[in-house]
């Protein structure tokens, strides 16, 4: 056992009446990558926040480096040379790399800057980073502020990193770079723990996969005796099919058509630049590109949540054939227009839905106003909540009970299936199954192609390049508030769209580097 | 294996995730009972024992219920405290903190005079509408005018109703000083007509009725209406009320149209119903009592008639006792201060949990 770098014992945690942690025993060696899988609420972020000092067991104890840990803050777990990298960064915009990483540290004496910088670029040259340490913050992009945060922490000597769900903001070739440097470190003996949901990631980069099933520890398995196949089934404990079905596109007729879109915000920054595309009925039209490169802001815009700059997005209604100009309109009045445009932000409870409401209210928001009065109608929406819960499955005590307390998944069924319910000719979802389990995903996927089937212009803003390929008929990739391309789903390779994700066409970067 | 090399805590909090309802009523009740004890030990503290621990009860229950016209006063002030709380209720759900009920409530009272000043020879029940209408203007007015600022320009509504208080004060003291029936005399002489007609054998009969009635229109409102349900949406996340074409701004500024329109409403009971003056004190502080009233109630209107009866109950029994041992007034307010404290902490023992730990415990 003396390989071992951390020993877990009979670990419990529980929170209330759920139990997120039950009697975990596992154990991380020396100089190993060990991925965490696992759905959604398995336990997987909270077995870590245990490591890294931010909860606290309730039973069990922890070993670092054979000897028993008391770890009751994030400092403790540094003194055990423990870091942990969370997924949203806790960096000082304005300071440079060398402050933000030494920021916090009892220095010797008189401060360094120097001295620091010239330790930073030792570990940079040691695992392959590549970055100033002079750089601000705000001059950096997604993925340099990752390998800072990486960075802060081999800097206060952790051997021990956690890592999780680092690839989400990153492009497949960011990705390609992290994976080298965790490599590099795994050499140099280090013990890094990646908690993530995507199977291929597992299987490029791990040593051994740990999977957790509702809190309760399943097993290690060496990852070249894993298939994707065999690693879902420990996941979610029966057999399960990981192929989305893509039925050929049919009827397509233009539904949407956005004309020379830009979008500015408070501060005057474009967020979207002469945006052109058409939406077609019957088929699902994907987005791709780099988490906040203005997809918010795009879907926002058609459903009347932004104001346009520029440009005009026309609605064609397929029964009466008229069109309409939808630009500058608020929810309400495209409503009224007869448009029926469904919704599904990225923002769940912030914005789809009202956390301290139950499921009734919930489906209530779209159709609070119909019915004669000033007082609520609550029986249609209690028949659809009723049907939802059975239809999608939905696991919840009643109707009555606040969404905020259902799981990740169970909320975004409600919120699909409120959508849905409405009979849209327009669907948008964005990231529809961040955050989800694969059995859940898999259904969101199953009815996003029924909307398709039944003749619904669907738009799916993904991150998941493999199953943007898979699922979607064409995809748009932007790149910072502006198309890079469109391609066609069959034949679009995931390192195409990667590249389009991070460049402009090159007319277009010619024309930003002049600004 | 019982080798303990590390430190552990002795306690910790965690957050419960359900409580079944027998308990967090129970948790409630206790509160209740060691706020109780708590003042009277304050009590004892404070009067030198002049009084002994079990008579303190029995002169605040004297004191709150001992004659007829004690329980009278109990039930107005009871009811003087609840018209303000409902009144808040509806701001609060769309978690605009409201601090101006005692400004609304103000000038709402002072338009009421101003009616009877302006025009005294209207038939009575003429005069009284009149009053009223003005009164709920003039609340909406000073309720709306924060709302529209905050709608408009995000204005901190916190610092903006709290700072209308102080416009409506000095608007009183104004008005009083120019009534006022000889110079330097700072009061002004009672009104002789607008007065609401006796029922129950009190002035102030009908004024209970009326808060009653708006308690109960007030629950059915935000349970019932759709506009309740607006302001539930807005109150709990501004961003979905947009997405789903609710317009926010006429939310806000409509229900601190409410809102004011409900403490001026209170206003106009106070000048109708009890004192028949205007004076800058005249809603005592009630304004800011009612919001601890209506969190109390977790802002259910109906729940608000045992907290501020509470409220009232404290305050007067307090008062007794303040009196029988020569205390001054501000004995009331401690007592007040000291059980609301307890009954608010009761609040973090329903949301929460103190585990101790057991491993401490065993003591190895």
């Amino acid at each position: 056992m003396s390989n071992a770098a951390i020993e877990l014992k009979g670990i419990t945690k529980r929170f209330g009446s759920i139990t997120a942690n039950k009697n975990i025993s596992m154990t991380v060696a020396k100089g190993e990558i060990l991925s965490i899988l696992g759905e959604n609420g398995s336990g997987k972020t909270t077995l870590m926040n245990m490591l890294s000092g931010i909860y606290h067991p309730d039973e069990g104890q922890i070993f670092v480096d054979g000897k028993e840990a008391s770890i009751q803050s994030p400092k403790d777990a540094f003194n055990y040379k423990i870091g942990m990298i969370h997924q949203h960064f806790k960096l000082v915009d304005i300071l440079t790399v060398t402050e933000n990483v030494i920021l916090g540290l009892k220095g010797e004496g008189k401060l360094s800057i120097k001295k620091s910088a010239a330790k930073i670029k030792e570990i940079c040259d040691m695992y392959g980073f590549n970055i100033d340490p002079m750089k601000k913050i705000y001059e950096m992009s997604v993925s340099e502020k990752q390998t800072v945060e990486i960075i802060k922490v081999i800097y206060r000597g952790a051997q021990i990193l956690i890592l999780d769900e680092p690839t989400a903001v990153l492009t497949p070739k960011e990705t390609e770079n992290l994976f080298n440097i965790l490599r590099n470190m795994r050499d140099d003996g280090k013990s890094i723990i990646i908690i993530t949901h995507k199977l291929n990631e597992v299987m490029a980069l791990s040593d051994k996969v740990a999977v957790l099933r509702k809190g309760e520890y399943i097993g290690t398995v060496l990852t070249k005796d894993a298939t994707e196949q065999s690693l879902t089934e420990m996941m979610v404990g029966k057999k399960v099919s990981l192929n989305i079905e893509r039925t050929e596109p049919h009827d397509c007729e233009n539904r949407l058509v956005l004309t020379n879109v830009s979008v500015t915000n408070k501060e005057g920054v474009q967020l979207l630049k002469n945006v052109s595309f058409t939406a077609k009925s019957g088929e699902i039209l994907g987005i791709a590109g780099i988490a906040g490169s203005g997809q918010k802001e795009l879907l926002e815009a058609i459903a009347g949540l932004q104001h346009l700059k520029t440009g005009s997005i026309i609605y064609h209604d397929p029964k009466t054939g008229k069109e309409e100009d939808l630009r500058n309109k608020t929810p309400l009045q495209i409503r009224d227009l007869g448009v029926r445009l469904s919704f599904v932000p990225e923002d769940r409870l912030g914005m789809g839905l009202v956390g301290s409401m139950g499921i009734t209210d919930n489906m209530m928001l779209r159709s609070y106003k119909g019915g004669k009065g000033m007082f609520l109608h609550r029986k249609d929406p209690k028949d659809l909540a009723d049907k939802i819960i059975k239809e999608l499955e939905v696991v919840t005590p009643g109707t009555e009970t606040p969404v905020r307390k259902l799981s990740g998944g169970n909320i975004q069924k409600v919120l699909v299936g409120r959508e849905i319910a409405a009979a849209p000719t327009v669907f948008m979802a964005a990231y529809p199954v961040r955050g989800l389990d694969i059995n859940s995903s898999y259904l969101i996927y199953n009815l996003l192609n029924a909307q398709k089937e039944g003749g619904t212009a669907v738009i799916f803003v993904g991150e998941d390049l493999d199953v943007l390929i898979e699922l979607c008929d064409r995809i748009l990739v932007i790149c910072h508030g502006q198309i890079s391309g469109i391609v066609d789903g069959k034949s679009a390779t995931k390192e195409d769209i990667g590249m389009m994700m991070t460049n402009l066409p090159t007319a277009e970067v010619k024309e930003g580097d002049a600004q | 294996m019982k080798v303990k090399t590390a430190k552990e805590p002795m306690i910790r909090i965690a957050k419960r995730t359900e409580l079944s309802t027998g308990l967090s009523m129970g948790i409630r009740v206790g509160s209740i009972v060691i706020a109780l004890l708590a003042c009277g030990l304050v009590l004892l503290l404070i009067t030198n024992g002049k009084i002994s621990f079990g008579d303190i009860y029995s002169q605040m229950l004297e004191g709150a219920f001992g004659t007829a016209r004690r329980i009278k006063i109990t039930v107005r002030d009871t009811c003087a405290l609840l018209c303000l709380a409902v009144a808040l209720a509806p701001a609060f759900k769309m978690r605009f903190w409201n601090i101006g009920a005692e400004g609304q409530a103000l000038v709402g009272a002072l338009a009421s005079c101003i009616v009877v000043k302006l025009c005294p020879d209207l038939p009575v029940a003429l005069l009284l509408l009149v009053m009223f209408i003005a009164s709920v203007v003039a609340g909406a007015l000073w309720g709306v005018i924060p709302g529209y600022f905050k709608a408009k320009i995000k204005a901190n509504e916190t610092l903006f109703t709290l700072m209308m208080n102080y416009v409506a004060i000095q608007l009183v003291k104004f008005f009083v000083v120019l009534w006022e029936k000889q110079k330097g005399a700072g009061v002004m002489s009672t009104l002789t007509t607008g007065k609401l007609p006796q029922l129950f054998g009190v002035d102030y009969g009908w004024s209970i009725v009326i808060i009653l009635v708006i308690t109960v229109l007030s629950y059915v409102y935000m349970k019932y209406s759709k506009q309740g349900y607006e302001i539930a949406v807005v109150g709990e996340s501004e961003n979905t009320a947009r997405y789903i074409g609710i317009n926010v701004n006429k939310v806000i500024v409509r229900t601190m149209a409410i809102s004011g329109a409900l403490c001026g409403l209170a206003g106009f009971l106070l000048v109708s119903g009890t004192h028949h003056l205007v004076k800058s004190d005249i809603v005592g502080g009630n304004g800011f009592t009612a919001i601890i009233v209506a969190w109390l109630a977790k802002l259910n209107p109906l729940t608000m008639i045992l907290t501020s009866f509470f409220v009232s109950f404290l305050d007067i029994g307090t008062a007794k006792i303040a009196s029988s041992c020569n205390l001054n007034d501000f004995a009331s307010d401690v007592v007040v201060g000291v059980a609301l404290f307890i009954i608010l902490a009761s609040e973090f023992f329903i949301n929460y949990r103190v585990i101790f730990n057991k491993r401490a415990k065993e003591g190895k």
